[in-house]
């Protein structure tokens, strides 16, 4: 693999750009691999990957039915934050937040991490309470956020109306270094680097059948053919339910759409990344000066990747309400994704009733943060056959045993 | 949009009118049960991919709930049965099989070997 630098730019820059090389190569399937993973999202990938780096185990293919990052990767609003509440969720989240603080130079690939803070908007007496108790859990945890005053709300943005007509700003919850990134770069840097370790990505490959022996797994039926494996990692996000059927289990997880949007370009306005749960909406500005929008999930399970008109009006209302500089926006694109939604709103990383077979999934509308850190847990359990300590409070006993993570509040808008 | 018949005040329901209340005909398990049978009766959900039987309230019309029988692949609605039915009527399984002539209305996980 040839290093991407300054150097490199300007050495292509004399030869009219000619001399850059495929970022990964496009294998054909072979008929075997040690691992196998299904899904190359960010967490299939960033899975794949640290299971070269922290494992040295290289005998691995990533199965794609599409092609990689198309999925909820690239269709996400790249908010990363880590002020979620309960220890568990705060140890995997900022694990990944301190992941992505490096990560362009680990990669070797821009992936523009932006750490310009997150300021989540307390617009109710309960939620002043709710942000005020999830900033004490988070100095405890080691995680650097704040309760901030109205006052330095508007200091930090600007645009925003904190006399809101329905839902005054009371403050908020402040992570300085929280942000976002670039999503497509994410998935390119680990498909790069898994690919430089001599890793088979296999796109347009779809996994349809799931093949068992003896209470193991043995490998996987495909639209290229049939794959053998040694262990199985399953990384789909919302189509986690047919990948779990393939494989004779059950999830709780239930698959509805999640929108987004972008408006046309403008000047920069805003340099934080602004949330505010009462009303349904969030904020941020892109480089390219789109301001990126989201909201709300739909009611319905849903697999088209395509969301509800209603959900649409009801994001840009609460938007108009908290910055009504946006009244006049012009809507570029927009967009849906299927999330995989758990009633804890907490992730699944877990053995699973079938042996060798690994699952990673339920993050529904906010795991793009997590995509390090996720991956991480992800192959130290693959690697060790039992889930470490970042992942074991997330496995799939966790149902039966009452031992919710609840972050409902913490994942009170979708994000 | 999402629009479906509400059964009992017998006109079309935008989604806006509407409170979806999740998978239908689950059937909660006798005081002997097991933790497992307990376990998939109260978290697993099928979650398909193609047709799929759902509980929904006309939360801003007469307040019931009904069932729906929807594909979650093409959001083809196949229609809608009040809510005392205890299995999907034999009209809307017909009417599923005309254009999923694959689907099994038996709910049985699928094991390949
Ligand atoms: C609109 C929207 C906004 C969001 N905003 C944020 C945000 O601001 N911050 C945040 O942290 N998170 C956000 N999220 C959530 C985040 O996008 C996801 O949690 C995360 O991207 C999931 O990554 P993944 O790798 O698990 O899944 P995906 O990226 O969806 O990857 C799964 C892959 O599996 C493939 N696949 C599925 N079935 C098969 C099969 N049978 N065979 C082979 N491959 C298969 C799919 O094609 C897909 O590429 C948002 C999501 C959406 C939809
Ligand atoms: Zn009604």
């Amino acid at each position: 693999m040839k290093r991407y630098s300054a150097f490199a730019i300007a050495r292509e820059a004399f030869r009219y750009h000619t001399g850059w090389e495929r970022a990964w190569r496009s294998p054909e399937p072979k008929s075997r691999y040690d691992v196998v993973i299904v899904g190359a999202g960010g967490h299939g990938l960033a899975t794949a990957y640290y299971l070269g780096k922290n494992f040295g185990i290289t005998n691995v293919a990533v199965l794609e039915k599409g092609w990689l990052g198309g999925g909820n990767t690239g269709r996400n609003t790249t908010i990363i934050r880590s002020n979620y509440l309960q220890d568990p969720s705060a140890a995997i989240y900022e694990k990944a937040r301190g992941l992505y603080e490096t990560l362009s130079q680990d990669l070797n690939m821009n992936v523009m991490f932006s750490p310009r803070g997150v300021l989540m908007l307390a617009q109710t007496e309960h939620e002043v309470r709710g942000y005020k108790r999830t900033a004490q859990a988070n100095a405890y945890q080691g995680v650097d956020t704040e309760f901030v005053s109205p006052e330095r709300v508007q200091e930090l943005c600007p645009i925003l109306d904190i006399g809101g007509p329905r839902y005054p700003v009371l403050g908020a919850l402040w992570q300085p270094r929280g942000g976002t990134a670039r999503h497509d770069a994410v998935a390119w840097g680990y498909a790069r680097a898994c690919s430089d370790m001599g890793m088979d990505i296999i796109q347009k490959c779809e996994v349809t059948g799931i093949t068992q022996s003896g209470g193991k797994v043995t490998g996987v039926q495909t639209t290229r053919g049939d794959i053998a494996c040694g262990k199985l990692g399953i990384v789909v996000a919302g189509h986690s339910g047919q990948l779990a059927e393939m494989a004779g289990f059950r999830l709780p997880i239930e698959s509805v759409a999640l929108q987004a949007m972008v408006s046309e370009p403008i000047k920069p306005c805003m340099d934080v990344v602004v949330m505010a749960n009462s009303v349904h909406g969030y904020m941020s500005q892109s480089d390219k000066g789109e301001m990126v929008i989201g909201g709300g999930t739909d009611i319905y399970n849903n697999y088209t990747q395509r969301g509800s008109f209603n959900h649409i009006e009801e994001t840009v209302r609460s938007l108009i309400e908290i910055f009504p500089i946006v009244s006049r926006l012009k809507m570029l694109r927009q967009w849906g994704g299927i999330v995989d939604m758990t009633g804890d709103r907490s992730p699944i990383i877990s053995p699973t009733p079938l042996g060798g077979c690994f699952i990673n999934c339920g993050w529904g509308t906010g795991g793009f943060k997590a995509i390090p850190g996720s991956g991480w847990a992800m192959a130290d359990m693959i690697a060790r056959d039992a889930p470490g300590p970042l992942a074991a409070a997330f496995s799939l006993d966790r149902f039966a045993e009452g031992r919710f993570i609840d972050e409902s509040v913490a994942a009170g808008v979708a994000h | 949009m999402l629009i479906l018949h509400c059964p009992y005040c017998d006109l079309n329901a935008d989604e806006t009118e509407l409170a979806g209340g999740g998978e239908a005909h689950i059937k909660r398990p006798g005081m002997d049960a097991d933790d497992t049978a307990f376990e998939t009766y109260l978290f697993s959900r099928k979650n398909p991919r193609g047709p799929h039987f759902e509980r929904w309230r006309h939360a801003n019309g007469c307040g019931k709930w009904f069932h729906a029988a929807r594909c979650t692949q093409t959001l083809e609605v196949f229609g809608t049965y009040p809510a005392q039915t205890l299995e999907p009527p034999a009209d809307i399984i017909a009417k599923i099989r005309k254009r999923h002539p694959d689907w099994q209305s038996d709910t049985e996980v699928k094991v390949a070997s």
